[in-house]
């Protein structure tokens, strides 16, 4: 209890020296995720020791995400602190929608912050947003099932047709485990977050450097049938309606041999009350194929105040102290190890008790570290993202894409109509927007 | 005379009316086994969620993240307090349209209708702003505004036709009798729509309570009502399935409730003047 204490009182000292003097009362808008519920409940010890209080609105991100948007777009002002993702901070932080958060000082240990995270969140050299955690994506397989069908995976990471192979030699079923469960499900944060690492590894970009789209390209036509093939002989059926959540039931129960998705399910899948498999999974990187740039993605939950907040030195103070090396602390000592936010700090991966209570720890660490958002692509790009690009105008293209990608899964068309009809929709749009005549 | 029904054909009809009536019910009956479930168990098969497990944790983590009395006092305020104001305007308007139309009432009563076909997201910037600038964000005001006026049309549509069913006549006598426009309204035209009027009442309380779009875009915090309730326990990433049932039952218990309470006068209502 008194160490807990220690821990709170050192997270009060960092936030203390951008915090106001005067008890404010803040609006914060959240997603509903296990990691943000912890946030919520240990807040109080922040309330306390400020004499601040928080007033939360959690939504589901989508929600949130055009919630968010319109308030901050008209300027609203009804919110002081926001969750948003690497693909807004960047975007809104140009736009001059969010406060720097450049000046929590010293204490505050910037340079702990992994240099991969602090980029994704930053524009034009300033930083817009800080991180609360972090994900890439790898490979989750069941050893148990590898062992039975005597595959050994090496340190090297896999090319996607190795991959393959391998699925085919563990897809079973008749006894109800099939080789692979991908996301389907539309929609450029679910398909496409697995499907743009995919086109990455196949040497595809979303556009090239004049901003014309290559949707039709060799790598994406290469790509996309590897997919559908892929998913149609060695997937589950129904797979164009499966995304992360029903993916991750799905590998919990044991119905999947092998599943590329977010480092951050890692903690469920390893929790023996949550998953029948925590004791039968390991990890490996996400395959390659002719590169193995961007084969990871990359993505971040982090906090940020928006321009139109009139209690920024309150905000900043709860930014800082949400997102200190003090708060992962206090989270491992309060909740266990293996619930500390991943990915966002050197500090968490120094830290022997939580590489002792999480061991995919240090694959995850890897993972993110190898995820460069600056230098995804085989071939030169003018933006940067992983599974997205940053622009505006991507969520909107991103979003038709996915529908078309599963719409090419579940046989209602195929791969080249997908294709086709994403081409001309990119076009028309980035044309609209003024990126190319 | 009234043609007579077989027995079988009474059973038939029965059993096919209870069948559809299940179907209808059966995605709730089904939200409510889940959320008596846990969270790994609500993930399961169909079978699996039925054999194992019956629990209430989910009601319990509910209750304990969420501050359900201030989201439930917000939806009563809200959609009590909108269909009131829209009744204070509607009852008028039908009486003026039904009782003495002009050569545009069929017009109006068109537009009216009109602006139910505009899609709502049309809308949202130019409202939000009006909405900032007059300090309506997140209030309680604002949105038994808004939830008036979009509710406005389908009230004086409804009052319209059961107005319409009253014979004129009777007022016509009322007003040879010596009554007032306000007595005419209160005392002859009242007593003889309500059950019309209650129908109008309720549908347009439970359409305000179920709306989405609005409440969950024009509020944050203070007067977020059970519709920001239930969006705060859905997630694409992460298992909440049986919280959000929960979530879900708890919010749609009282109009389920209320629903259930005036059902023979919403029945009533609805086919009022159905039977010439």
């Amino acid at each position: 209890m008194g160490f807990k204490r220690a821990l709170i009182g050192a997270g009060i000292v960092v936030s203390g020296s951008v915090a106001g003097s005067l008890a404010e009362e803040l609006t914060i808008a959240t997603v509903n995720n296990s990691d943000m519920i912890i946030m919520q409940k240990l807040s109080s010890h922040w309330e306390a020791e400020t004499g601040h209080t928080l007033n939360w609105s959690v939504l589901e991100e989508n929600v949130l995400r055009q919630r968010v948007t319109t308030d901050i777009a008209t300027k609203g002002g009804a919110f002081d602190i926001i969750t948003i993702g690497a693909y807004e901070a960047p975007i809104w932080g140009a736009q001059g929608w969010l406060n720097s958060l450049d000046d929590f000082g010293d204490s505050y240990d910037y340079d702990d912050i992994f240099e991969t995270v602090r980029n994704g969140l930053s524009a034009d050299g300033a930083l817009y947003a800080v991180p609360f955690y972090a994900e890439s994506s790898f490979t989750f397989y069941r050893k148990d099932i590898f062992e039975a069908a005597g595959i050994e995976l090496g340190d090297e990471q896999m090319t996607y047709d190795e991959f393959k192979d391998i699925v085919a030699m563990v897809h079973d079923p008749d006894n109800g485990v099939y080789g692979t469960c991908q996301r389907g499900k539309a929609g450029w944060g679910e398909n496409m977050a697995f499907v743009g690492p995919l086109v990455n590894a196949f040497g595809g970009r979303w556009f090239d450097l004049d901003w014309n789209p290559q949707l039709t390209s060799e790598a994406w036509v290469n790509a996309l049938n590897y997919y559908v093939d892929l998913m149609h002989s060695y997937g589950p059926p129904g797979a164009s309606a499966n995304g992360h959540n029903e993916n991750r039931a799905l590998f919990a129960d044991g119905k999947c041999a092998t599943w590329v998705d977010a480092t951050s399910a890692a903690g469920y899948i390893f929790n023996p009350n949550e998953s029948s498999v925590a004791d039968k999974t390991d990890f490996t990187q996400a395959p390659k194929q002719v590169t193995d740039k961007g084969t990871g993605w990359f993505w971040a939950w982090a906090l940020a105040v928006p321009a139109s907040s009139t209690k920024v030195d309150a905000s900043k103070s709860f930014l800082a102290w949400a997102t200190s090396k003090e708060y992962v602390e206090l989270v491992g000592e309060s909740e266990g190890w293996v619930a500390a936010p991943p990915g966002t700090r050197k500090s968490t991966y120094a830290n022997a008790n939580y590489m002792s209570a999480a061991p995919f720890a240090e694959t995850v660490q890897n993972s993110i570290l190898a995820a460069n958002p600056a230098d995804a692509t085989l071939e030169p790009v003018p933006y940067t993202g992983v599974q997205f690009v940053a622009i505006p105008e991507f969520q909107g293209i991103g979003n038709y894409v996915g529908q078309q990608v599963a719409a090419a899964l579940a046989n209602q068309q195929t791969v080249m109509e997908a294709l086709e009809n994403s081409q001309a929709f990119a076009e028309r749009e980035m044309r609209k927007a003024g990126y190319i005549q | 005379m009234a043609r007579e029904v077989s027995k079988r054909r009474k059973a038939i009809t029965t059993a096919a009316a209870g069948c559809v009536g299940f179907l209808m019910f059966f995605p709730i009956l089904w939200i409510a086994i889940l959320s008596l479930k846990s969270e790994g168990d609500a993930i399961r098969g169909p079978l699996e969620i039925l054999s194992s497990n019956w629990t209430l944790e989910s009601y319990g983590a509910v209750q304990e993240r969420s501050n359900y009395l201030k989201h439930f006092t917000n939806s009563v305020a809200i959609s009590f307090g909108s269909t009131f104001l829209g009744m204070l305007v509607a009852i008028p308007a039908a009486w003026a349209m039904a009782f003495v139309p002009g050569r545009r009432t069929k017009d109006v009563l068109m537009w009216m209708l009109s602006t139910k076909m505009l899609p709502p997201v049309g809308v949202l910037i130019p409202l939000y702003l009006i909405f900032r600038d007059t300090g309506l964000l997140d209030t309680r005001t604002g949105l038994v505004l808004v939830m008036m006026l979009i509710n406005l049309p389908i009230m004086v549509w409804m009052l319209y036709t059961y107005f319409k069913e009253v014979p004129g006549e009777i007022l016509e006598a009322a007003r040879m009798d010596g009554a007032t426009l306000r007595k005419e309204l209160f005392y002859v035209l009242t007593p003889m729509a309500l059950p019309g009027m209650a129908s109008t009442v309720l549908l347009v309380i439970i359409l305000a309570w179920n709306e989405a779009f609005w409440t969950l875009n024009l509020t944050a915090v203070k007067a977020a009502p059970l519709t920001a309730f239930i969006a705060s326990y859905s997630s694409p990433e992460g298992l909440f399935y049986a919280k959000l049932s929960a979530a879900s039952i708890v919010a749609i218990a009282p109009i389920l409730l209320l629903g259930w309470i005036s059902q023979k006068q919403l029945v009533r209502g609805l086919t009022f003047g159905a039977v010439k």
